[in-house]
């Protein structure tokens, strides 16, 4: 056991008689951050009727609903802990976790049991969970889901009947069928594809007519023509009984893009679900004072002009300005500096910035729609409406084929109505189904689907359609520092003895004497240390500058080299305090012992990450928010001569349109608050996984695995994808070209075109299934 | 060849009750998450089923009512 918390939670576990939760997990669990007592307090607000008309649903008599966010739930064995123990409670009628997007629902009796009781309860063994409002979006994400998957089931099952039919009445045609019974199974056949046309295909059929409507001829406008000419023209021969029917065709097909729409969907909604969790940046309770007296309210409640006390620790819940106190606040979400900054009485701080020293209070300025992050927020949104439409490459060519088939069809049927009148029709719908672009409309999703797959287990996850295709045609590679291309966090880069004590020893005094810091410095230093520490007495903390204490009887201090020399010793002039680095001072009361140099460290992979993608012929560019002598050291050890620092959001966004219009196709690579909006902007964006929410939200692919080098495993991959498939349009359009004038003199049987079309189609998927090894 | 004509509808109607029941369990959210249930069988629960461990465990719940 590390700490007293820890034994509790264990306590909690063994004494519910659920240690079963030891014997499965297979990750450690998370240490509870907060100390438990706060947490609680904060936790019986969710109780006040207020705070839960937002997420709480309420059902007959005291039977309430709410979701739940649950953080900390790493594996199974977490979901199974949680589900007994809460289901343990008494009240609780209902309490299921979903174990993909870890969210949960519980049902409960008020008159038993309160909300706030239930989050404890999860509290106590470890976890953290939030009630959400499911949102307008969760709602339609689910619906689109169980859309598409009633779709697929009508259009799977629909096509394996069939196709059973179809091949009983190939069989027929050379082995001799009752004409009678080939007369019944065509009906049949009909039948089964009425609901997979009408409500399967549906979608198609939608988006076909949207495109037409705005005078665009998408993929989907070849698609709707070739299910609903076969499929017509098949209703026709089965009621007069002559010519062909092509219902196999038909639902087969149907079923073959609804997959690959389905499998596109599921991405995209992975991805979306994150923004949800971008309104937690703010918090959802603050400590207001009014009069004296300090009362925890909920963070909505809070009026222009009131004054809240923040603690270390806590999240600033709105914009406003500092009355009392000094503190150092850490803005990095916001605007990606790395470093906290120091602010006192009179400056200005923002509303999802986290306290770190000591507690200030502060008055309230802006809140709701006026704060810095819903503008944020804003700008993303612009930036997401403006991104320019990328026409697909499989749209332009199916645009210009429809319309060339169509002519043709036309041209065809009008010289064989010259020539010989009872065939034309058979003949041009031939010519139609012939050229049915199965293949073509499988030749793109089916490569991309096969690449997503493959990326996905990588650990690059694609949320939108067009990032591949996009992505192989990308000219410049634009990142941001913070988090990036650095870990995002200070840690220390380097010890410089000045007397003969050991570095060991020196970081010992440090970490001793930090020890009670929050601050990002402290845990740098504390994390180099050794494990055995010093213990430090009398430790006091001076805001902005520093700590000082004794250690086995002798004073120390730790801070600012001029804070440190206040003390007696002389800092003198050393190499360190001129470079634009982050210096740490430690001192006695008669010498400077040691330097500690702090820097957001680079990854290890980030040079190897660059020199290959500028091997595959990428520009780089590095624009970051932070100031300029760390960026310009960042992009000296990695070798980017283009470097901008000191940019701000739109300033970001002015550079990446700046690119944009001189003909570049830009990827962006991201992480924070600050980012999305260029993320929305680039052609095509990629958000590391540690990054932010919104980052995520607004970005085409997200870098879950954290590996700076599958970036360019993506690029690579994007590649071949592309290549894949113009060989698989080629194929497509090869095929139609060969088989079209054989169809236009009539010479082609009903059983080769089908044939011929399911082997085109085929061939497609194969080849695409290559981009999987 | 005659039974087909019986046939094929019977087999017409069980692949309307297949479809029903796909989109029943749709519906009913069976689908919303494909992870948790494989992760949850493997939890074997069994402890309460074993009678002994049952009977000691309903005479808990009469003690807390």
């Amino acid at each position: 056991m590390c700490c007293p918390g820890c034994q509790a939670v264990a306590n909690a576990i063994v004494a519910n008689g659920l240690t079963d939760f030891y014997k499965y997990r297979t990750e450690k669990s998370q240490n509870p951050q907060q100390s438990m007592d706060e947490l609680y307090e904060t936790l019986s607000l969710y109780d006040k009727p207020e705070l839960q008309k937002d997420f709480v649903k309420q059902e007959a008599g005291s039977l309430r609903q709410a979701s739940l966010i649950l953080e900390g739930i790493v594996c199974a064995a977490c979901v199974w802990l949680n589900e007994r123990h809460v289901m343990a409670l008494p009240g609780v009628s209902e309490f299921r976790i979903n174990y993909s997007s870890r969210r949960a629902t519980v049902k409960w009796d008020d008159d038993k049991i309160h909300l706030s009781d239930i989050l404890k309860a999860i509290t106590t063994i470890g976890y953290v969970a939030h009630p959400f409002d499911a949102g307008r979006q969760e709602k339609l994400h689910k619906s689109e889901r169980s859309r598409a998957m009633r779709g697929l089931a009508v259009s799977g099952l629909g096509a394996m009947q069939v196709m059973m039919l179809a091949v009983a009445m190939y069989a027929g045609e050379s082995q001799g069928m009752d004409a009678g019974l080939r007369h019944f199974m065509r009906w049949i056949s009909l039948l089964i594809t009425i609901p997979v046309v009408l409500y399967a295909a549906s979608p198609f059929f939608k988006s076909a007519w949207r495109d037409l409507k705005y005078r665009q001829l998408g993929m989907d406008v070849p698609v709707s023509l070739a299910i609903g000419i076969a499929f017509i023209a098949s209703c026709w021969a089965t009621l007069l009984n002559q010519g062909e029917v092509y219902f196999d065709s038909v639902t087969m097909f149907t079923f073959f893009l609804l997959t690959g729409r389905y499998l596109e969907m599921m991405a995209r909604h992975r991805a979306g679900q994150a923004s949800e969790e971008l309104i937690r940046l703010l918090p959802v309770t603050a400590t207001r004072v009014s009069e004296g007296e300090e009362q925890v309210v909920s963070a909505s409640e809070l009026q222009l002009a009131d004054l809240v006390r923040i603690k270390p620790g806590e999240t600033v819940p709105a914009d406003g300005v500092i009355v009392e106190g000094k503190s150092s606040i850490d803005e990095s979400l916001l605007t990606g500096e790395s470093v906290p900054v120091s602010r006192s009485e009179g400056s200005e701080i923002i509303g999802g910035s986290i306290n770190i020293e000591s507690p200030i209070l502060m008055r309230i300025d802006k809140i709701g729609e006026d704060t810095i992050l819903s503008s944020i927020v804003r700008l993303l949104d612009r930036a997401q409406t403006e991104k320019p439409r990328l026409a697909q490459l499989a749209d332009r060519v199916a645009g210009w084929f429809v319309a060339v088939i169509l002519l043709l069809a036309t041209a065809i049927g009008w010289y064989w109505w010259q020539h010989d009148p009872a065939n034309a029709f058979w003949i041009s719908l031939s010519v139609l189904v012939v050229t049915c672009p199965c293949a073509l409309s499988l030749a793109t999703p089916a490569a991309l689907v096969a690449a997503t797959g493959q990326l996905t287990r990588m650990g690059l996850l694609t949320t939108r359609g067009h990032a591949l295709e996009t992505l192989a045609r990308a000219t410049h590679v634009v990142f941001d520092k913070t988090g990036t291309l650095t870990h995002g966090r200070l840690q220390l880069e380097d010890v410089i003895t000045l007397q003969d004590q050991p570095r060991q020893q020196v970081l010992k005094i440090a970490a001793a004497l930090e020890s009670a810091s929050e601050h990002p410095l402290a845990k740098a230093i504390i994390e180099a240390a050794d494990k055995e520490q010093l213990t430090a007495t009398d430790i006091s903390a001076i805001t902005g500058r520093g700590m000082q204490g004794y250690i086995d009887g002798r004073l120390y201090r730790l801070g600012k080299p001029d804070f440190v020399a206040e003390l007696g010793a002389d800092i003198g002039q050393h190499e360190a305090f001129r470079q634009q680095k982050t210096v740490v001072a430690l001192a006695d009361e008669q010498h400077l012992l040691a330097l500690f140099v702090l820097a957001d460290v680079v990854r290890e992979d980030a040079y190897d990450t660059l020199q290959a993608l500028r091997d595959l012929g990428l520009n780089i560019t590095l624009l970051s928010g932070d100031q300029g002598p760390v960026v310009s050291h960042v992009a000296e050890q990695l070798g980017i001569e283009d470097a901008h620092a000191g940019l701000l959001p739109d300033q970001k966004l002015a550079h990446i349109q700046a690119m944009q219009q001189s003909g570049d196709v830009v990827v962006m690579i991201g992480d924070g608050v600050n980012d999305a909006p260029v993320l929305a902007a680039a052609q095509v964006s990629v958000a590391m996984g540690g990054g932010s929410q919104i980052a995520h939200a607004s970005a085409d692919l997200v870098l879950l695995s954290e590996q700076l080098p599958h970036i360019v495993d993506g690029v690579v991959m994007a590649r071949r994808s592309l290549a894949v498939i113009r060989q698989n349009l080629i194929w497509a359009l090869g095929y139609n070209l060969l088989a079209l004038p054989l169809a236009a003199m009539g010479m082609i049987a009903p059983w080769m075109a089908a044939i011929g079309m399911s082997a085109s189609s085929l061939v497609v998927v194969l080849n695409a299934l290559r981009l999987t090894r | 060849m005659n039974i087909l004509y019986l046939l094929i509808p019977i087999g017409l109607i069980i692949l309307g009750a297949a479809i029903w029941l796909f989109i029943w369990a749709v519906r009913s959210g069976q689908y919303e998450d494909l992870e948790g249930p494989a992760h949850r069988i493997l939890m074997d629960d069994d402890d309460p089923m074993i009678p002994e461990n049952a009977a000691k465990k309903a005479r808990e719940k009469k003690q807390q009512e």
